[in-house]
């Protein structure tokens, strides 16, 4: 198992590396000039070239690129705002846990949700409840994340006033942030664990169990459930990507202290540096959070890691 | 083309899509959706832009069906007009995410080896990051604007696009019809753009459908962060936005842009679905 973890977390090098490069390559095709943005629209030209050579900016791109690499794997350095003139690491590690803990709680809800109805709308196809689960899941779908965030505010703190608008401290600030950004996740995960389900209980083996006279129920939670669960552990993982990156317009709409409304306001800024460093969080905390969910993979299938082992 | 002898296989999809009530909802909306935004000018009562102070924050009413927002500006009209940068977005980005990640796949496929290698491992890492986000990061970059914001939504969608034409190219390749036109000495290319893509369309027709709703959505939401449309242009997302701001008395200007984009989304989704079902029965489930 050490050996499979080991080749799997070193195929991550690569992906991060380019990942930097994308983020790197945004950064040096962004309009305006960097130092300028540092000093200021007054400083003078030559303060500003003096800079330009100091930083480094006048080196060819792949210079750049090759130092910005270099800062940010042994300094933990990856620039610095324009604006607050601090560390972007520090401006989005203050930031980042926020982002996590939203992510996270909408997860649980999707997966907390999402798996029960998926199985029981399986087990009971082309029942009301299935047909309506059906149609819920279609709807989540389709319903953008910011018009839901809305809803929700106008529903549970304008017109019923149970919760506050905005915010991000207690439980009851947390639970509509938490369910607008997972409404989606949870219709996917339902959708995925009802196909996946109906696929393994036409299978041979389940129809073996059926025939040996077992219960239905040990049929389904023992024998179905563990195989059904594969696909559904490789689509929550993706879908946790897709969340930690969705968490930028539902903190935006419950104005959470996270890295999507750091990042969005650095954006009406022109503080580049903090957006891509956000980027490059984000999308780090993906790549990890994907080698997680291949190892509980591995650990799901022996197949899959004898791939690696062998 | 209507040989009465020959079956087209494009009319036994369609008899099998009509079978699918779902999906031919979807595909009346969708036809509903191209004909507002066609006959925009006709079907709006009033300019997308001009303002009537005087007018303002007016509830729905026989006037203005849909109220009027704080510029005094005809919301039903805003949203008509706003359809059709939706569509424009939605189409130009999905096309272009195919034509690139299309190509790119289809190279992957056909060659293997060094080419597939490189090339899949760019795609992977494209994946790294999260869609919405990597639109975010490329919208942030480029700056504001129509054109901007179509290239943004559609680079972030090019790896999809990407891993499944290679996927399809490689179930093709080694079928004997392509073995047939090498062996007549047909180029590369050809093959490739004449004998393996048009095979590999109903996968790229499925999620091109649904990659349509995608990008609609996508572009919304960058809109609504206020990297998309520059005002006084209509998009759904951006209205979206303005209107949060007055919420608690004018709920209704954020209510109807909102559902015009769901009603959209919905609409693509289902006839998505019914035509993956429709093109390949034995996906269905």
């Amino acid at each position: 198992m050490f050996k499979y973890i080991f080749k799997r977390a070193l195929m991550l090098v690569p992906v991060l590396i380019g990942v930097t490069f994308i983020v790197f390559t945004m950064l040096y095709i962004t309009p305006g000039d960097p130092a300028r943005m540092v000093l200021g629209e007054q400083a003078p030209q030559e303060s500003v070239d003096q800079l330009r050579q100091d930083m480094g900016l006048n080196d060819p791109f792949l210079v750049q690129f090759g130092r910005y690499v270099y800062k940010a794997v042994f300094h933990g350095d990856i620039g610095r705002s324009y604006i607050t003139k601090r560390p972007v690491v520090q401006e989005i590690l203050a930031a980042f846990p926020v982002t996590l803990k939203l992510s996270a709680m909408a997860m649980i809800i999707a997966m907390v949700i999402g798996i029960p109805c998926g199985i029981v709308s399986a087990i009971k196809q082309y029942s009301l409840f299935d047909n309506l689960v059906t149609i819920f899941a279609m709807i989540g779908i389709s319903m953008p994340v910011f018009w839901l965030g809305i809803l929700l505010i106008l529903l549970f703190s304008v017109r019923l006033g149970w919760v506050p608008p905005s915010g991000f401290d207690s439980f009851s600030t947390m639970i509509l942030p938490a369910v607008t950004l997972g409404a989606q996740s949870i219709a996917i995960i339902t959708r995925m664990t009802r196909s996946s389900m109906l696929e393994v209980v036409r299978q041979d083996y389940i129809r073996t169990v059926r025939a040996k006279g077992q219960k239905e129920r040990i049929v389904i939670w023992k024998h179905a459930l563990g195989n059904a669960l594969i696909p559904v552990v490789t689509i929550s993982g993706i879908q946790f990507g897709i969340l930690l990156g969705g968490a930028v317009l539902t903190e935006l709409i419950f104005s959470i202290p996270g890295v999507g409304r750091l990042m969005v306001e650095s954006i009406k800024m022109r503080d580049f540096p903090v957006v891509q460093g956000g980027v490059l969080f984000i999308a780090v905390a993906f790549c990890v959070v994907n080698l997680l969910v291949d190892l509980i993979y591995a650990w799901l299938d022996p197949r899959i890691k004898a791939q690696y082992v062998s | 083309m209507n040989e009465p002898k020959k079956k087209n296989p494009w009319l036994e999809v369609f008899r099998r899509l009509k079978k699918n009530r779902l999906a031919m909802l979807g595909l009346v909306v969708v036809l509903l959706l191209i004909g507002t935004s066609v006959f925009a000018p006709v079907i709006a009562p009033y300019s997308y832009e001009d303002q009537d102070l005087l007018a303002a924050f007016e509830s729905p009413s026989k006037a203005h069906w849909f109220g009027t927002d704080e510029f005094g500006r005809d919301i039903f009209s805003r949203i008509v007009y706003g359809s059709r940068i939706s569509l424009q977005v939605g189409l130009v980005a999905v096309s272009f995410s195919i034509m690139i990640g299309g190509f790119l796949g289809a190279l992957a496929g056909y060659y293997g080896g060094r080419i597939d290698n490189v090339i899949m491992r760019i795609m992977d890492v494209l994946f790294s990051v999260p869609q919405l986000l990597l639109a975010i990061s490329v919208a942030a970059s480029l700056g504001p604007g129509l054109f901007n914001l179509m290239i943004a939504v559609g680079i972030s969608s090019v790896p999809q696009y990407a891993r499944l034409v290679r996927a399809s190219v490689l179930s093709i390749r080694e079928q004997e019809f392509i073995e047939a036109a090498r062996s007549i000495g047909a180029k590369d290319l050809k093959i490739i753009f004449r004998h393996i893509l048009p095979n590999c369309m109903a996968p790229i027709i499925v999620q091109g459908t649904l990659g349509v709703a995608f990008a609609i959505l996508t572009a919304a939401g960058l809109s609504f962060i206020g990297l998309g449309i520059q005002p006084p242009i209509p998009e759904w997302g951006a209205m979206l936005s303005g209107g949060r701001e007055y919420i608690r008395d004018h709920s209704y200007m954020t209510m109807f842009p909102g559902m015009a984009i769901m009603i959209t989304i919905l609409a693509l989704n289902f006839l998505g679905d019914g035509l993956r079902d429709a093109l390949d029965p034995k996906l269905k489930n």
